[in-house]
């Protein structure tokens, strides 16, 4: 089957098969590898990117269901070549080691703050309880999203 | 706006030309998604692999039927153990000299065990034709119950080992039984406690995976994997595959976590070469989380009887130990060859004491192999796990405070070097002050009246302590190999003429962040700045040989190696420095980043300038090469030996029995630190594992053998709602016998922290009477620990 989505403000159109996972179609179709792929229980949110805004689990997803659709990714998350201040808020305060979870930490915080600007710790902590993290230990990636809220002006366009 | 932010967090700022605070090196390309990870490479013509497993825990294996998935159009190749055998393949070595099945042959025994792949030409593909495999097995009773495998008439695992009659793996004893029955015997007290480390594994958030390009022209193999020791693996296939080594890359990209998880081979890495040598086109095999954890190296999996003898005033005189060790179905455990038992002899811990003996059988059961992983730095979660708990149990019987039982046995400042009575030459450490920052961070005297006070209400608070001594950095290759390959670890060092550098490394970061703090030893030592340090590794065509990361030996044992070859670089730069300015090697002064004339810091060169001029036309002292470079094979002297204070504070809800973990406090001396900001990230995600171990995570099977946590629906990690915000403190006392003074520290907090936890529940239970709860402490155990019913986990 032919579906058509605006990935990342392109618009995209692929053959696919309708059994296609959102996750694969991003990852091996069009190789936006940022999106990562942890597990096979809808548990550790490394998959997380957005349809129509919405910070959706891509594994739990047909990239048939996302035709008609926008989806972004961490990919679509600097504009101009500018870090997003979450981006940036996970450089400052460690929010990341080997990396794996970080894109999807990264669109969940930004949708997390595109709703709530100030958010508290606990407000944070439960935004990203969909998504494990091995290697943090969360408190820096708390930190990093509260950095992203009190730099927000600093570097958003979007 | 931004000079507010820049306010804000100036400390962020810092660039330091060598230790401290440095943002990391890595950071820009994770962040924008550009991280280059195994399942991230695609090469033209790249096929998909998918392993069949086993769905019994031990059953022969009748017949195999591949014709109906072979037939599938997308279908490139399926290969089944007897097609291995034929190459010679079906079996190969582990890391601790057993074998293991690539592919089963005669029988399968561990469920999710490798029985046959499939090429295809894309992973949804080569799944669909799994299905179509047919195979015809003979169910065998299985060996699940650890304490039944070596009884009577136990249904016998390998059969396939020349003379085997029954599940025994290994003996293994340490210290001295007579002289350690003797002080039991004259003890005033003495306590015993079995103890339970249930199996758990390490679950990387990325999953093992590999691809294999098999160039059949040059007879050139070229494997990206997820491996932590990419040296070692390429020496390891060279042997068993018969490719010449020089003829073998093993890269290993960016890797989404390691945790010990990604150290052995794995069947199906020798599946995707085999694939690519079969079909002639790359082949990529990226497993699934279940697969992750039903296959893949487990951790712990050990049972300990702890004993403790003491005076009456707590003076602790001796600790003996038996333990039971499940090693599944075959010995896979990652541990240098004279330490079948890993490094579990350090388990007297951090206490001067007058007898240790430890005696150890370890057996095969049908579960996966595995054992040494998940931050375990060669069995020293288990060694600590039993001397804190078995210490707590001494303080419960004694009546006396946990803290002051400890402050009263520490080996004491004046005794290190000291050597343990298990022949662990510990380095160095001061232990009271570390153990006193922990208590006034935590408020302890404070915390206790609070918890007497919340117990007159009936309300359930614990408090637990540890006190751990590692024993990283393996280590002196008298001692210790791999697979006969000695555990040191090589390091390059290359300036450029502009002055600019690129180091290359022997070992492989997992997100530890080698390549910003291998910058900062360079900085530190040569005055380059880490933002003009290039730091490679994982790449065995363009890095030195070395045995790779875990055991937290990569500062221990690279990081000397950094340090020495810059003193090497600098040693030469010297020399080129005094001919540049015409004064002697003697009246030079090192300023770091550059040479300047005693007594006359204005005539100086930098390394810059001596980079250019070792590199130019002009003269160089006699008998000086050009260029500026150096390389070093370093060969530790001896493990490094960090310690650590961590105090936990739980509550528990008396009616749920759900703990809570409310604060916990880690002060962690690791010597020298390189960047702290570093070394706070690896505590806090230690810590977290400690969380998810003491109170969530556990493999387990039923008895016909069906694994029963190999999916993140039962498999329970912490999320950001189980821990909380990480209280963190350091003191410094540097290892007398490295470079820099550095110690590791990856693994401290996954060691030091679960007994911290456990002793804050069971001290929370006091009330109940309840001495011991094994982990892992969910509501369920926990509720039947208060009420006297709490079996020990299978």
């Amino acid at each position: 089957m032919q579906v058509t989505m605006i990935v990342n403000g392109d618009e995209v159109t692929r053959e696919i098969e309708g059994r296609l996972l959102l996750v694969h179609f991003l990852r091996d179709v069009l190789a936006l590898t940022g999106t990562h792929w942890g597990c096979d229980t809808s548990n550790c949110g490394t998959c997380v990117v957005w349809l129509d805004g919405e910070p959706v689990k891509s594994c739990t997803v047909l990239a048939a269901m996302a035709g008609g659709h926008e989806v972004r990714t961490v990919e679509g998350l600097a504009v101009d070549g500018k870090l997003d201040p979450v981006q940036e808020g996970f450089i400052q305060c460690h929010g990341l080691q080997c990396g794996f979870c970080t894109p999807g930490m990264l669109m969940t915080a930004r949708a997390l703050l595109d709703r709530n600007p100030d958010p508290s710790e606990g407000e944070i902590r439960e935004a990203i309880s969909g998504q494990i993290c091995r290697c943090t230990g969360y408190a820096t990636i708390v930190r990093s999203i509260r950095w992203a809220a009190v730099n927000a002006a600093s570097e958003v366009t979007s | 706006m931004t000079d507010t932010r820049q306010r804000s967090f100036e400390d962020n700022d810092q660039k330091p030309m060598g230790f401290g605070r440095m943002l990391r090196k890595e950071d820009p390309r994770f962040v924008r998604g550009r991280g280059r990870y195994t399942d991230d490479v695609q090469l033209p013509g790249m096929l998909h692999l998918a392993i069949l497993r086993s769905p019994f825990a031990h059953a022969r294996i009748v017949s195999v039927d591949t014709s109906a998935a072979a037939a599938l159009p997308e279908v490139k190749a399926v290969i089944t153990g007897a097609d291995l055998a034929g190459l010679g393949l079906a079996w190969m070595p582990t890391l601790s000299g057993d074998v293991q099945a690539v592919l089963a042959t005669d029988k399968v025994r561990f469920q999710g065990q490798e029985v046959a792949f499939v090429v295809a030409t894309d992973r949804y593909a080569a799944r669909d034709a799994l299905e179509l495999i047919d195979v015809e097995y003979d169910v065998l009773d299985p060996v699940i119950d650890v304490r039944q495998a070596l009884a009577e008439g136990a249904p016998l695992i390998r059969d396939d080992l020349d003379g085997k009659t029954d599940n025994h793996c290994f003996d293994w004893e340490t210290g001295d039984a007579d002289a350690t029955a003797a002080v039991f015997a004259k003890a005033d007290v003495v306590v015993s406690q079995d103890l339970v480390y249930p199996r758990v594994h390490p679950a990387p958030m990325e999953t093992c995976g590999s691809v294999a390009d098999f160039d059949p022209v040059e007879g050139r193999l070229k494997l990206w994997s997820t491996t932590q020791a990419p040296h070692a693996h390429r020496t390891l296939y060279a042997m068993v595959a018969g490719i010449p080594e020089h003829k073998i890359q093993v890269i290993s990209p960016d890797l989404g976590g390691g945790f010990g998880n990604k150290v052995p081979i794995y069947p199906g890495y020798v599946c995707s070469i085999v694939g690519s040598i079969v079909t002639g086109k790359p082949v990529k095999w990226m497993e699934d989380r279940s697969e992750n954890l039903i296959s893949t190296g487990f951790a712990r999996d050990y049972i300990m009887r702890g004993e403790i003898a003491a005076t009456r005033d707590g003076k602790i005189l001796a600790i003996r130990t038996n333990v039971l060790a499940d090693h599944g179905a075959f010995n896979g455990t990652a541990a240098p060859v004279k330490y079948p038992a890993g490094f579990f002899g350090v388990f007297t811990g951090s206490y001067d004491i007058e007898a240790a003996y430890c005696s150890m059988t370890a057996v095969y059961t049908n579960k996966a192999p595995g054992g040494v992983a998940y931050a375990c730095s060669f069995r020293i979660t288990e060694a600590v796990y039993l001397v804190e708990r078995i210490v707590d149990c001494l303080a419960y019987e004694l009546d006396m405070d946990p803290a002051a039982l400890r402050l009263k046995n520490f080996i004491q400042p004046d005794q290190f070097p000291y050597m343990s009575k298990t022949g662990w030459e510990y380095d160095s450490g001061d232990y009271e002050p570390t153990m006193r920052l922990a208590m006034e961070l935590a408020g302890y005297d404070e915390l206790r009246k609070e918890q007497a006070e919340k117990r007159t209400r009936g309300e359930l608070m614990g408090i637990g302590i540890s006190f751990f001594t590692e024993a990283v950095g393996a280590g002196p290759r008298k001692h210790m190999d791999i697979l006969g390959l000695g555990m040191a670890d090589g390091c390059e060092l290359r300036v450029h003429p502009t002055g600019k550098a690129v180091v290359r490394l022997s070992v492989q970061t997992q997100g530890q962040g080698h390549e910003t703090t291998f910058a900062q030893i360079i900085a530190e030592e040569i005055g380059i700045a880490p933002a003009d340090i290039d730091v490679v590794h994982g790449d065995t065509d363009n890095t030195p040989f070395g045995l790779g990361t875990y055991g937290s030996r990569s500062t221990p044992v690279s990081g000397a190696a950094a340090a020495l070859v810059a003193r090497k670089v600098r040693d030469k730069a010297r020399l080129i420095a005094s001919s540049m300015l015409e004064v002697s090697v003697a009246d030079l002064e090192w300023e770091k980043g550059s040479f300047h004339v005693k007594g006359d810091p204005g005539t100086a060169v930098t390394i810059q300038d001596i980079a250019m001029r070792a590199h130019g036309a002009g003269d160089l002292p006699d008998g000086l090469e050009g260029g500026l470079e150096a390389q070093i094979c370093y060969n530790p002297s001896n493990l490094t030996y960090p310690h650590g204070a961590y105090i936990c504070v739980v509550d528990v809800d008396p009616g749920t029995a759900v703990v809570k973990v409310r604060r916990f406090i880690a002060v962690d001396d690791c010597g020298t630190r390189i960047n702290p900001m570093i070394i706070e990230g690896q505590v806090h995600g230690g810590l977290t594992d400690g969380v998810g171990m003491a109170l969530m995570e556990m493999i387990s099977f039923d008895e016909d053998g069906n694994c029963l946590g190999a999916s993140l629906m039962d498999y329970l990690i912490p999320t950001a709602l189980e821990v909380p915000d990480w209280e963190t403190g350091f003191t410094v006392t540097p290892s007398p016998h490295h470079p820099i003074g550095a110690k590791g520290v990856g693994e401290s907090a996954t060691v030091g922290s679960p007994p911290a936890i456990v002793n804050a529940v069971v001290d929370a239970l006091k009330p109940y009477g309840v001495r011991h709860a094994d982990m892992p402490l969910t509501p369920s155990r926990v509720w039947d620990a208060m009420r006297g019913t709490a079996q020990p986990p299978i």
